[in-house]
């Protein structure tokens, strides 16, 4: 089986030719580091993805157990003039990975959106809040199971309603 | 409780790291913390809050700052304002309907996303998009990136007391807007690329209204770099105001004009060639020290390549189709419908339930006028997005802010914020 940074590489046909690399959560800091050592300069994007109802194949290389929440991260060496996507399965009933702050400060931000917006905890992050939503917000809407429209609004509830 | 307090309890907060130009304090300590500003000592540190309606920061960014004085020690960017959820919201409309939605989160270069979009889905797709499609992709989105930083010259000038430019930069944008609602029929969110090409085609006489919009813009960006660009007062403001190493913006993120500000040559239109960038030519724009004033001239001079590359395109647009003749994604034309039931139902199936695009993930890049726009886009093989993710510049960019306006003037923050150029729409989403 293809590897990269000793996690394994993703199939072709998902990801449409991309270069993806599937490490698991325990590697996820050490093949991050190992990719920024090679030249991976930049963090480009993270987010993540809930994967609840997701009713097609998704393409994971052999030996990468699904998990509900994925964390996606985009690299970029300007040098090379290379992109890199790591994808990171996150099990549903704890789902928390290191950080990657130590080495792309610039995940700051996109990390803060990725726990507000789907309730994944970056361990070691310096400041592990809400960005979008408010401070005093509960659940995290871009998950599957939280409807859209369910937010209790002042004029539905407004008696003169016509 | 005295403001004295903020110094340790924040380095407290913050010790796990270096001392940071980024107050990471919520907004509930903040308030607890927040003492009488009126009257501080003269060595106290006062926590102000600046926003989210402050005329000057760009709609509805908000600022937590510390001060010593008038300098700034550190601050957070606060934002979420204007955010709706349009990435939830994306997953409930078809890649149709998606180029709506995404238009309006960056309203200064709403081509930027709808390509963006569009590009992502392609992808997915496996469509090849006609020439002439991808010619008039690369028309609208350099009159747009044009349309864009004019509005960056106008309302940076206005915040920064110059207030003639404002009046010139809307002026000169909204002759480009006119020429879009000639094209799309809106003057923004146009939704006018789409998966498998443009909605319609270039009216007959673009190339006249092209080349007159060129005429009166070039002579007018000469009109600029003699109002602002040697201009002492606009020098003293922006000169070696809100500095950035390449390195540092290398590691926060920052793509576009600030990461080329800081001296690196990046501009995914020639390092990543996409659409037919490869067979235009053009200069990539690069500053020296970083500061405010590079980032205002590589918009300006950005303008004038922009229009070099629009004088190119009215020479090599081809003729052909506008839009791909796939009929997975492209309905049939209009006079087919009255004549065939097939065509009929094959239209309605297109607008009801949407084409459905095979299952996979795929990151599609784009150079906008604020740096690195992508789409993430996950697919389960049905007419709607499992997900959508836009990668948005000015989200990654505000990172930046902190950094920039660390040790500076509250009043060098306004020429900072401005030349960071958030468009808050992008932000929060």
């Amino acid at each position: 089986m293809a590897e990269r940074y000793g996690a394994p590489v993703g199939g072709d046909r998902p990801s449409r030719g991309q270069a993806v690399i599937h490490p698991s959560p325990s590697q996820w800091f050490e093949v991050a580091a190992a990719a920024r050592a090679d030249g991976f300069d930049q963090l480009i994007d993270l987010t993540a993805v809930d994967y609840l109802t997701y009713g097609a194949d998704r393409g994971l290389p052999e030996g990468v157990q699904p998990e509900r929440f994925e964390v996606v991260a985009s690299l970029m060496s300007h040098e090379r003039r290379e992109r890199l996507r790591m994808r990171v399965q996150v099990p549903a009933d704890d789902p928390s990975i290191p950080t990657l702050f130590d080495l792309w400060p610039g995940a700051e931000n996109l990390e803060r959106e990725a726990y507000d917006m789907f309730g994944i905890v970056f361990e070691g992050h310096p400041d592990p809040s809400r960005i979008l939503m408010p401070e005093d917000w509960s659940g995290h809407p871009l998950r599957k199971d939280y409807d859209s429209g369910g937010i209790p609004v002042q004029f539905k509830a407004a008696s003169n309603v016509r | 409780m005295s403001t004295t307090d903020i110094a340790p309890t924040g380095a407290e907060r913050v010790s796990r790291r270096e001392p940071s130009a980024v107050l990471r304090m919520s907004e509930a300590e903040a308030a607890e913390i927040g003492g009488d500003p009126d009257d501080p000592g003269d060595d106290e540190l006062v926590l102000l809050n600046m926003g989210p309606s402050h005329p000057s920061t760009h709609g509805v960014l908000r600022l937590m700052l510390e001060l010593s004085g008038e300098t700034v020690l550190r601050s957070k960017p606060v934002i979420g304002y204007l955010h709706t959820g349009m990435e939830k919201t994306g997953e409930n409309l078809t890649y149709l309907q998606g180029g709506t939605n995404v238009t309006r989160m960056d309203y200064a270069s709403p081509l930027f996303n709808e390509l963006a979009f569009s590009l992502a889905t392609e992808q997915l797709l496996g469509i090849e998009v006609p020439e002439r499609a991808t010619w008039i992709r690369m028309l609208m989105c350099e009159l747009n990136r044009a349309a864009s930083h004019l509005l960056f010259l106008a309302t940076g000038g206005m915040e920064l007391g110059a207030v003639s430019m404002m009046i010139y930069g809307w002026r000169e944008r909204e002759e480009v807007l006119r020429f879009f609602e000639k094209v799309s029929g809106l003057r923004m969110n146009h939704n006018y690329i789409r998966p498998g090409g443009v909605a319609a085609d270039l009216p007959a006489d673009w190339r006249s209204d092209v080349a007159e919009l060129i005429e009166l813009i070039e002579p007018r960006l000469d009109e600029y770099d003699t109002l602002l660009t040697g201009q002492p007062i606009w020098r003293e403001r922006l000169q070696g105001v809100g500095i950035i190493s390449a390195a540092e913006a290398v590691a926060l993120g920052a793509t576009g004009p600030l990461l080329r500000g800081a001296g690196m040559a990046w501009d995914l239109r020639r390092d990543e060639p996409y659409l037919f960038y490869d067979q235009v030519d053009f200069d990539v724009i690069v500053g020296i020290h970083g500061d405010c004033y590079d980032r205002y001239a590589i918009r300006l001079n950005e303008i004038r390549e922009s229009l070099r590359i629009v004088a190119q395109i009215i020479d090599a647009m081809p003729s052909g189709d506008y839009r791909t003749q796939d009929k997975k994604v492209t309905p049939p034309p209009r006079a087919r419908i009255d004549e065939s039931m097939e065509a009929l139902i094959h239209h309605f199936k297109i607008f009801t339930e949407g084409f459905k695009v095979p299952a996979g993930e795929v990151y599609a890049a784009v150079e906008s006028p604020r740096g690195e726009l992508g789409v993430y886009m996950v697919s389960d093989g049905s007419s709607v997005p499992y997900r959508l993710h836009v990668r948005a510049p000015s989200f990654v960019n505000l990172q930046t802010l902190p950094h920039l306006m660390q040790n500076g003037l509250i009043a060098d923050g306004i020429a900072i914020i401005g030349s960071v150029d958030p468009i808050m729409g992008d932000v929060d989403r």
